[in-house]
C-alpha cells in the first residue's frame, strides 16, 4: 500500500524492478536475529553429535566437556567396522532411493493433475491423499508382514520402499500439487502457442520451474524413509536399514557408540541435502545472489 | 495473407453461455480489436482463436483453413498475454528464441531474428537479463518481440497493456501501433479500455454478454453507434439519452423540444452526444448542476426534463450552477434508439 501510494505522489514514471528486501534498522535486526536463532537451533545439536562422535570413549563420559572435539576415530571405525554396519547403510540409501523415485513418480503426476484440471472428485481425492496417512502403521504391520511374505517382498529393500512410498506420497502429492499451482497456466499456454505440445511445454516450462520443489520433497521423500524404524524393523530380519539395524543393536551399547551411531544416521542426510541444497534456493534471476 | 474467419462460433462454461454464435470476418492484415466490458467474452473469443479453448460450435478459419480442432501450434498464431507469461527461467534472448527454436532454425536465423526483434522493441541491452530483473514495461516489450519474432500471420493481443501505468501505456499503445502496421501481420486485440481500441483499429468489434453489437471503423462507432450500448459504453463522457413521446408522424416530443424524427417507431430514446450540444436558442431548457472546465473545453453537467445532460461546450462560455442554459443538439448528429430493443433506428 504505502509503496505505490508513494508511487502516485512521486508523479514521476518509477518503472524498475522492485527491491527484495526492504531494509529499515528494525526489520534488518529482526532478519539477523531470526537468521542467527535457526542456525542455533539447526547447528547445535548436531554440533553436540559430531563433538562426541569424534571423541574418545572417556571423553564422552568425563566432565567438563571439550568443544574442540580431539577427533579420536576410535568410537566412528569401532562402530564402523562392527558387523552388519556397512550394509545396513547400503540398504537404507536403496531403500531411501527407491522410496523417493517412486513417491515423485507417483505422487507429481497426481500434484500437476490436482493442479491444472477439474474433474469430479477433486476435493475427496485431496482429503484421502492425506487420510492415508491417519491409518497407524502398527495395524498395517501384520497383515502386510503375511502379505510381503506370501508375495516373497519380506526381507527386501524394494518391499519396503513400497511401504515407505506409502508414507511419503502424501507429501509428494500435496508439494508437487503447490508447486504446480505456483506455475501460472498462463506461461504453459504460451509454450502452447509458441510451438509446444502439451508435453514439450511441461518439459521445457514447467519441469525447470518446479524443479528446486522437485528437489526439496525428493529430500523429503528420502528423509521419510531414511528416518522411518517401525516398518523397517517389522518387515526386514537380514537386509535392515540403519535405524531398523540401529535400534536393534545399539540399545545396549556404550554411549560413545550410540553417539557414533547417531552421526552415521545424520551425517548422509546431511550430505545429501548439502548435494541438492542449490535447488532448494530459487535459482532464477535476482533470487540466486 | 491470414484472414480469420469467425462462423457461428458460441461457447458455454457448464450452464452459463460466454458466447452466442459469433460470426466476424478479419481481413487478411487487418488490425481488429475486440472491445467490451469486461465479462462480455470478448477473451473467451480471443482463446478460441488461439486454440486455448474449444468452442461449442461453430467453425474458425485462420488463411483458408480450418483451425477450430488443431492445437495452438499448428495455428500460425502468436499470442501476447495480460500477465506477459514471459518464462522466467530463461533469459530474454531465450524467450525470444524459445519459438523459433521449437521450429528448429539455423543458428545464425534464430540469433539474426533475436537481434532484428529486439532492436524492434528496443530491449537489445537486456538480452541477458532474466524477468525477474525486468521491470513490467519491459517484459511487455518481450513478450511481444518473442510474438513478432515468430513471424506469424496472426497476432493475438489479450489486453497487453492493461498492466501497465498510464504514462506507460500511452507510450507503448503508439509504439505497438507502429511496430504491428509495420510488420503486416493480422491482429486481434483484446481491450475494454475503449480510447485503446479507439487508437489502435482498424475495425472495431463491439461486444456485450457473449454477442458481437457494432463492427466498424472506430469514427463510424463513435458517430453512429448501431445500439444503446455502443453508445453508452463508447465515449467519454458519455452519450446522453432521453425518452421521446411521439407527437405526429416523424415528430417527437423530447423534454418539451419537438424534433423532427424517424417515422418509424412507438418509443424511441434520443441521443446526442455532449460535444454536439451548443448553446443557441430554440434548444433544450437545463438547468446547470455542475461546472468543470478543462481548459480546451467545460464540461457542464445539467438537468434536462428531470435527466442529468452533460455538454462540452467552449471554455469562454461564463456559466455556473444554477444558471440556465438553452442546449441546442446539431441537427445531424442526433441519433434514435428504439427503447425497446436498443437499437438505431
Amino acid at each position: 500500500m504505502r509503496r505505490s501510494g508513494a508511487r502516485r505522489a512521486a508523479g514521476a514514471r518509477n518503472d524498475a524492478p522492485r527491491a527484495v528486501v526492504g531494509s529499515g534498522p528494525a526489520g534488518r535486526f529482526l532478519f539477523g536475529a531470526s537468521v542467527v536463532l535457526l542456525c542455533v537451533w539447526v547447528l547445535v545439536p548436531i554440533y553436540l553429535l559430531l563433538v562426541n562422535a569424534l571423541s574418545s570413549p572417556q571423553e564422552v563420559t568425563g566432565f567438563p566437556k571439550r568443544f574442540v572435539p580431539s577427533f579420536d576415530f576410535g568410537s566412528i571405525r569401532f562402530f564402523a567396522s562392527f558387523a552388519g554396519v556397512a550394509q545396513a547403510l547400503w540398504n537404507s540409501i536403496a531403500v531411501a532411493a527407491l522410496t523417493m523415485v517412486m513417491s515423485l513418480g507417483l505422487g507429481a503426476p497426481a500434484g500437476y493433475a490436482l493442479s491444472r484440471f477439474e474433474f469430479p472428485g477433486k476435493e475427496w481425492f485431496r482429503m484421502i491423499v492425506v487420510m492415508t496417512r491417519a491409518f497407524p502403521l502398527p495395524l498395517l504391520a501384520l497383515p502386510l508382514a503375511i502379505f510381503f511374505i506370501r508375495t516373497g517382498l519380506d526381507d527386501t529393500a524394494l518391499g519396503l520402499a513400497v511401504v515407505h512410498t506409502v508414507l511419503a506420497i502424501p507429501f509428494a502429492t500435496l508439494i508437487t500439487f503447490s508447486l504446480f499451482s505456483g506455475v501460472p497456466l498462463e506461461l504453459e499456454e504460451a509454450a502452447w502457442t509458441l510451438g509446444c505440445t502439451r508435453w514439450q511445454a511441461f518439459h521445457k516450462v514447467v519441469l525447470p520451474l518446479v524443479l528446486p520443489g522437485i528437489a526439496a520433497s525428493a529430500v523429503f521423500a528420502f528423509i521419510v524413509s531414511w528416518n522411518e524404524v517401525f516398518a523397517a524393523a517389522v518387515l526386514t530380519v537380514q537386509n535392515r536399514t540403519l535405524p531398523a539395524f540401529l535400534v536393534q543393536s545399539l540399545n545396549v551399547s556404550p554411549l560413545h557408540l550410540k553417539f557414533a551411531g547417531g552421526a552415521a544416521l545424520v551425517v548422509p542426510a546431511l550430505v545429501f541435502i548439502f548435494a541438492v541444497r542449490r535447488y532448494l534456493f530459487a535459482m532464477w534471476g535476482i533470487a540466486s545472489r | 495473407m491470414a484472414e480469420i474467419v469467425i462462423k457461428g462460433v458460441a461457447k458455454s462454461f457448464g450452464a452459463f453461455q460466454a458466447l452466442h454464435s459469433i460470426d466476424l470476418a478479419v481481413a487478411d492484415r487487418e488490425f481488429m480489436v475486440l472491445l467490451g466490458p469486461s465479462g462480455c467474452g470478448k477473451t473467451t473469443l480471443l482463446r478460441i482463436v488461439a486454440g486455448l479453448e474449444t468452442p461449442s460450435a461453430g467453425e474458425v478459419w485462420i488463411g483458408g483453413r480450418r483451425v477450430d480442432r488443431l492445437p495452438p501450434r499448428e495455428r500460425g498464431i502468436a499470442m501476447v498475454f495480460q500477465n506477459y507469461a514471459v518464462f522466467p527461467h530463461l533469459t530474454v534472448f531465450e524467450n525470444i528464441a524459445f519459438g523459433l527454436r521449437m521450429q528448429r532454425l539455423p543458428r545464425e536465423t534464430i540469433r539474426e531474428r533475436v537481434r532484428r526483434t529486439a532492436a524492434l522493441m528496443h530491449i537489445e541491452q537486456l538480452l541477458d537479463r532474466y524477468s525477474g530483473q525486468l521491470s513490467g514495461g519491459q517484459r511487455q516489450r518481450v513478450a511481444v518481440a518473442r510474438a513478432l519474432a515468430m513471424e506469424p500471420d496472426v497476432i493475438l493481443m489479450d489486453e497487453p497493456l492493461s498492466n501497465l501505468d498510464a504514462l506507460l501505456r500511452l507510450e507503448m499503445r503508439a509504439e505497438l501501433k507502429g511496430v504491428l502496421e509495420a510488420s503486416e501481420t493480422t491482429t486481434v486485440y483484446v481491450t475494454h479500455d475503449q480510447v485503446e481500441a479507439m487508437s489502435l483499429a482498424d475495425r472495431i468489434a463491439v461486444m456485450n454478454e457473449g454477442r458481437i453489437v457494432q463492427v466498424s471503423t472506430p469514427v463510424d462507432i463513435y458517430r453512429n453507434p448501431a445500439a444503446r450500448f455502443v453508445g453508452s459504453f463508447i465515449g467519454n463522457p458519455p452519450m446522453n439519452f432521453i425518452t421521446a413521446s411521439r407527437a405526429g408522424p416523424g415528430e417527437w416530443d423530447v423534454a418539451g423540444l419537438r424534433l423532427t424524427g424517424p417515422e418509424a417507431g412507438e418509443r424511441l430514446e434520443f441521443a446526442v452526444r455532449p460535444e454536439d450540444l451548443e448553446v443557441g436558442p430554440g434548444g433544450f431548457q437545463a438547468a446547470v448542476r455542475v461546472v468543470e472546465p478543462l481548459g480546451p473545453h467545460t464540461l457542464v453537467t445539467a438537468e434536462v426534463g428531470g435527466r442529468l445532460f452533460r455538454a462540452v461546450l467552449d471554455s469562454d462560455l461564463a456559466v455556473g450552477p444554477g444558471d440556465e442554459l438553452s442546449l441546442l443538439p446539431k441537427a445531424d448528429r442526433v441519433r434514435w434508439f428504439d427503447a425497446e430493443t436498443g437499437e438505431a433506428v
